[in-house]
């Protein structure tokens, strides 16, 4: 690795826990961002000098705020600033000062930085910009990138974004459990988010978005690190873990979706599956499930298996009747009848969709999954309306690549005997 | 003599790396590994998984199970070498050679008094 490559990355690790102990001390995101900024360029012209400080994220924090401090005075009385050798030598000594100033309070730091990020009024994709930008310290020309539009718009988005959450004012009190617990379940809500924007891309978006899934891995690291012992954010890291080490797999070389059955399992990050298999492991010794934990449950047994016939789907059928207790939603059970497919075969699933109906309209995946169940029981010509709707509700080119595929095959099969006709 | 050469770094700072520089690092650990390899001087070699994923047990009576690693420290325990050299200098440079292609956090060099090769195949 190259000297500043090195930096860039001390100085990416130690920004959440910087930024959030500046935050708390200037009460302000403008002033606080800009403090880490400046402390991250004396640090570029220090620390290839002097080496890295053995707490990169203490020394910024305390170079951010004496700067700051100092660009107050010089403003009132045009004092001289310090020059850099002074503020070069920070030891052990300012070391130990920033521990006691903010060791025993960057837990909750970082999870106000977070927090403010995931405020109601915010869209969804407003708390992912914004979480972006000031947590994780992507530029906005990279976070434009991502969600495809143009730097000046992301910019003027963020900002605006800013000014909402300064409005609604920040939460610097120390919070109680119950507010813990509540933060923490809206940063985990929001890290999901960050995650699902990088892993629903295909085709062209795919290189930009890619990033996300990983950035948000880092995010679910970082607050369990923070929150050792809450099995939902264990669950949570094992769920995003799990997804994304079956990126290689996803996608074929034209960038078309391939389908878990069809994807070549060796190509699965075996890496990745172990630790998220460690993870919902140590999450389930708690006996407090939730959401997260249930879907990286689902996720492992698809994990687990070498093969898609060793598939244990009776157990996925019963995890998302879990899920569909604790958060009811149409989506879930579509899901689950997927499972049942298999275990009790389309004639069972199509039964427990059917009611969805109304609900899911305008949802690509279920006409995507009716016409599939449909194909199986050979009843070909509502197969090929439901595989049309899901074309004309495909968000993506590789979603509508796919379900044409199916069609095809429908085509193909029903051609030699001259006619849809069901052959059932 | 048998030497552990025990890994510590900053967690966080590792976990910013790119897939990429991680790579990277590997592959130049990897040309380090490959000479003492060669000579049959190279033992057990292991990269753990975070700290987020360790549990520990303390044991106590009864033993109590607890989420995290061992010790909340600074730097983190996140991988060893066994290695055969034949005084401590010798295991340093081979540590140096080590640090010249993966800089920051430290290595904790330990004389081993009771190796056990094991029966798992790598």
């Amino acid at each position: 690795m190259t000297d500043t490559a090195w930096i860039d990355a001390a100085l990416t690790s130690a920004r959440p826990q910087a930024v959030g102990a500046l935050l708390r001390y200037f009460r302000n995101l403008d002033t606080a961002e800009e403090a880490f900024q400046n402390a991250c360029l004396r640090a570029l012209q220090n620390w290839p000098q002097h080496g890295p400080p053995r707490n990169p994220a203490a020394w910024l924090i305390m170079v951010g705020r004496n700067v700051a401090i100092d660009e107050v005075r010089r403003h009132r009385r045009q004092d001289p600033l310090p020059g850099d050798e002074a503020i070069s030598d920070l030891d052990d000594a300012e070391d130990a000062l920033a521990e006691r100033l903010d060791g025993s309070h960057y837990r909750d730091d970082i999870l106000r930085l977070l927090f403010i990020c995931c405020h109601p009024d915010l869209p969804a994709t407003q708390q992912i910009a914004l979480a972006l930008r000031i947590v994780s310290g992507l530029t906005v020309k990279q976070i434009a990138r991502a969600f495809l539009v143009g730097e000046a718009a992301m910019e003027q988005r963020i900002t605006r974004a800013k000014a909402r959450v300064a409005d609604a004012g920040m939460p610097f009190e120390t919070p109680g459990a119950v507010e813990r617990a509540e933060r923490l379940s809206a940063v985990a809500a929001m890290i999901y988010l960050i995650f699902n924007e990088g892993y629903s891309a295909s085709g062209d978006t795919l290189e930009a978005r890619a990033p996300l899934c990983e950035e948000a891995i880092r995010l679910a690291r970082l607050l369990l690190r923070l929150f050792q012992s809450e099995p939902e954010i264990m669950g949570l890291t094992a769920l995003l873990l799990l997804q994304h080490a079956r990126s290689a797999a996803r996608f074929d070389a034209e960038g078309a979706l391939v389908l878990l059955d069809d994807q070549d399992r060796s190509l699965w990050n075996q890496k990745m599956i172990a630790e998220g298999l460690a993870l919902i492991d140590k999450a389930m010794r708690h006996r407090q499930s939730g959401p997260y934990q249930v879907q990286a449950a689902i996720a492992a047994l698809h994990a687990r298996a070498a093969k898609p016939e060793d598939t244990d789907w009776t157990q996925i059928d019963l995890l998302y009747g879990a899920l569909e207790i604790m958060q009811p939603s149409p989506v879930v059970t579509l899901n689950r009848a997927v499972a049942v497919s298999k275990v009790r075969g389309a004639e069972a699933a199509l039964d427990m969709i059917e009611p969805l109906g109304p609900r899911l309209s305008n949802y690509f995946h279920f006409f995507g999954v009716r016409g599939a169940f449909l194909m199986q029981l050979n009843r070909n010509e509502e197969a090929r309306v439901a595989f049309d709707r899901a074309i004309a509700l495909a968000n993506t080119s590789a979603e509508a690549a796919h379900i044409r595929m199916h069609l095809d095959r429908l085509i193909r099969d029903s051609a030699p005997s001259g006619s849809g006709i069901p052959k059932k | 003599m048998l030497y552990a050469i025990l890994c510590y770094h900053d967690e966080d700072f590792v976990g910013s790396w790119t897939r990429e520089q991680d790579a990277v690092v590997m592959q130049k650990l990897s040309v380090v590994q490959d000479k003492l390899a060669k000579q049959g001087r190279l033992g057990p070699v292991a990269r753990l998984l975070p700290t987020t994923s360790a549990t520990t047990l303390r044991k106590e009576d009864p033993p109590l199970v607890l989420d995290g690693p061992y010790a909340e420290t600074k730097e983190q325990l996140l991988g060893f070498y066994v290695v055969d050299c034949r005084n401590l200098d010798e295991a340093l440079d081979f540590a140096r050679e080590l640090g010249a292609v993966n800089p920051g956090g430290a290595y904790e060099i330990r004389p081993v008094g009771v190796f056990m090769p094991g029966s798992i195949p790598a």
